[in-house]
């Protein structure tokens, strides 16, 4: 086994007298996609949020590449190599595609053309080549979900956050995009992804981490999770596994 | 960044050098070096605010010091107009730099901020009009020396090629930063701050860097003021008419673009003189009537007549695209 990229240790965040993050632990390998899964309200955008530099913990610490980022600024982690999206897509709505990825192209590149033809280069591999002129604003759902992606990839990032970058999206429009992840991974970048649509879950990550009510409470394969006690419960409601295990047997 | 983005600003620049070769009225000289003085003020504030998304209310603060210092280091320590000039542009950068720093970190931003800046100008207003070393309540009158020496002109013709220099410069700034790094991260933190963040742009410091620069444009057009009429106190120093004009002819002209300023400044000084002939002798009509127009203006033109060429552009652009197209 290769050495984690990321390793968060009893990460705890509060908000008032609630917990939305409570030692919650877990490890990503570099090179793999993990999942992190959970009910609505589990602390899942809040954990990435912790990660990726948005909100300091209370408690516990975040080791990436085995240095300590704990409460590092979101622009810094940028600069190391942590790229996240946001679950609410957030595009620059007056600037041009092009434009916008080129912000994520600048990190790297000084130099405005050659940001420009960055740009226009990850662009192409996400398929927004045809848009590249138009304003952000005038994209569909699937189209700014791309274009969240590819100014994270724009960054050359090690280790890209998605959160959620399938929500909303119609059938054909997820079959679609699984390739695009894929292939973001073949390149050798490290994915942690939250994600509800569990088809994708279960075609593209090696390992899911179950979180609940800010706990993670199980961890392993998608095929091992699905049937995970713990898991069922948190999903469909207290006693809901043992039911689902009687009415198996009948 | 190609020679080619700096065509318009020669072309224009080229223009308005050659006005006082026909146009020899000094009432029109006058009138277009308040223009461009206007102009000036308001690229400062169009940096920060335009491209950066900051709206100040506060720009006097950075007139006025810029206007002050070049006028207090003449008269009290007799030091020369140019330096003083250069003194003044860096001491009103200065002010900015010190603002932002106490306002951008703290996350003051919107129309806290707005408040905030115009807080910190009229403190600086009130400050001038008790402190001696402004000359309180009196202000200050910088002795007439006419000469190339001490950046005061005889002849409007010469004040007007001066402030069109110092135009011209603001506007090659404006360009070089639309067409640079510096300037990308400046409009995404406009954009969006979260999301500008997250792909490696420090906001506290663009922002920052951005109020200094503003801040410094900005100035020198109050060192221009004070080499102009040679004479500043507080309510004009720090006043905020300033403030007003400066953000009113960016918006009117339109916001993060590069001539919006101009375009804004001429239109916001043509409208109020207009209203003036209009209304006659009426005092306080050709107010309302200024602001009646302005209401207009911008209702027609949200952003701003800069903006209205934009749309023109966009529609014809949309109308030649294939429906296929808009969908990504």
């Amino acid at each position: 086994m290769t050495s984690p990229i990321l390793a968060v240790e009893n990460l705890s965040k509060r908000f008032g007298g609630l917990y939305a993050v409570r030692e919650a632990s877990l490890t990503v390998e570099a090179g793999s996609i993990t999942a992190v899964i959970g009910p609505n309200g589990a602390g899942k955008t809040t954990l990435f949020a912790l990660i990726a530099g948005f909100e300091k913990p209370d408690h516990g610490r975040i080791l990436y590449e085995n240095a300590d980022i704990t409460g590092e600024s979101a622009h810094r982690l940028a600069r190391r190599g942590i790229a996240r999206t946001f679950q609410i897509v957030q595009p620059f709505a007056g600037l041009s595609v092009l434009e916008n990825i080129a912000v994520g192209a600048h990190l790297h590149v000084a130099q405005r053309a050659a940001a420009l033809e960055a740009a226009a280069e990850v662009a192409k591999r996400l398929g927004l080549e045809k848009v590249l002129n138009q304003p952000a604003a005038t994209l569909t759902l699937a189209g700014r979900k791309r274009l969240e992606l590819a100014r994270a990839l724009a960054t050359s990032p090690k280790l890209l956050l998605l959160d959620e970058v399938l929500a909303g999206l119609n059938p054909s429009e997820i079959r679609d995009m699984l390739p695009v992840i894929r292939s973001i991974r073949e390149r050798g970048v490290t994915i942690l992804m939250i994600e509800h649509v569990m088809q994708a879950v279960m075609s593209l990550a090696e390992q899911v981490d179950v979180l609940v009510e800010g706990r993670v409470v199980a961890r392993g394969t998608p095929a091992e999770v699905a049937v995970n006690p713990q898991v069922i419960e948190a999903y469909l409601g207290h006693g809901a596994a043992a039911r689902l295990a009687g009415g198996a047997h009948a | 960044m190609t020679r080619r983005a700096f065509l318009p600003v020669l072309v224009v620049v080229g223009a308005l050098a050659c006005v006082p070769l026909v146009v020899h009225s000094d009432v029109v000289l006058n009138f277009l070096v308040t223009a461009l003085l206007l102009t000036l003020a308001g690229q400062g504030w169009n940096l920060l605010g335009g491209y950066g998304g900051q709206y100040s209310f506060g720009h006097a603060a950075f007139f006025g010091t810029g206007a002050y210092a070049t006028a207090i280091l003449q008269t009290r320590y007799g030091l020369n107009a140019w330096p003083a000039f250069t003194f003044g542009i860096a001491a009103g950068a200065g002010v900015g730099a010190a603002i932002g720093a106490l306002t951008f970190p703290s996350g003051l931003r919107g129309s806290y901020f707005a408040l905030v800046t115009l807080a910190f100008a009229e403190v600086l207003r009130i400050l001038a009009s008790v402190a001696p070393v402004t000359g309180a309540g009196v202000g200050i009158l910088v002795k007439l020396d006419p000469g190339i020496h001490a950046l005061q002109f005889s002849s409007r013709a010469a004040s007007y090629w001066f402030i069109l220099s110092l135009v011209a410069a603001a506007l090659v700034v404006n360009r070089l930063i639309e067409g640079s790094r510096f300037g990308a991260w400046l409009v995404a933190v406009r954009e969006g701050e979260a999301a500008a963040q997250a792909l490696g742009v420090d906001p506290t410091r663009v922002k920052l860097t951005a109020m200094t620069a503003s801040a410094a444009l900005t100035a020198a057009a109050g060192c221009f003021y004070v080499q102009y009429f040679l004479f500043i106190d507080a309510p004009i120093a720090y006043g905020p008419w300033i403030s007003v004009e400066a953000l009113l002819a960016s918006i009117i002209g339109g916001v993060g673009t590069v001539f919006g300023p101009l375009l804004g400044a001429l239109m916001v000084k043509t409208l109020g003189e207009a209203a003036k002939l209009v209304t006659g002798d009426a005092p306080g009509l050709d107010l309302m009537l200024y602001g009646i127009v302005l209401i207009v203006v911008v209702w027609i033109a949200p952003r701003g007549v800069a903006g209205i060429g934009e749309r023109c552009r966009a529609w014809f652009a949309r109308g030649s695209l294939g429906a296929g197209d808009t969908a990504a």
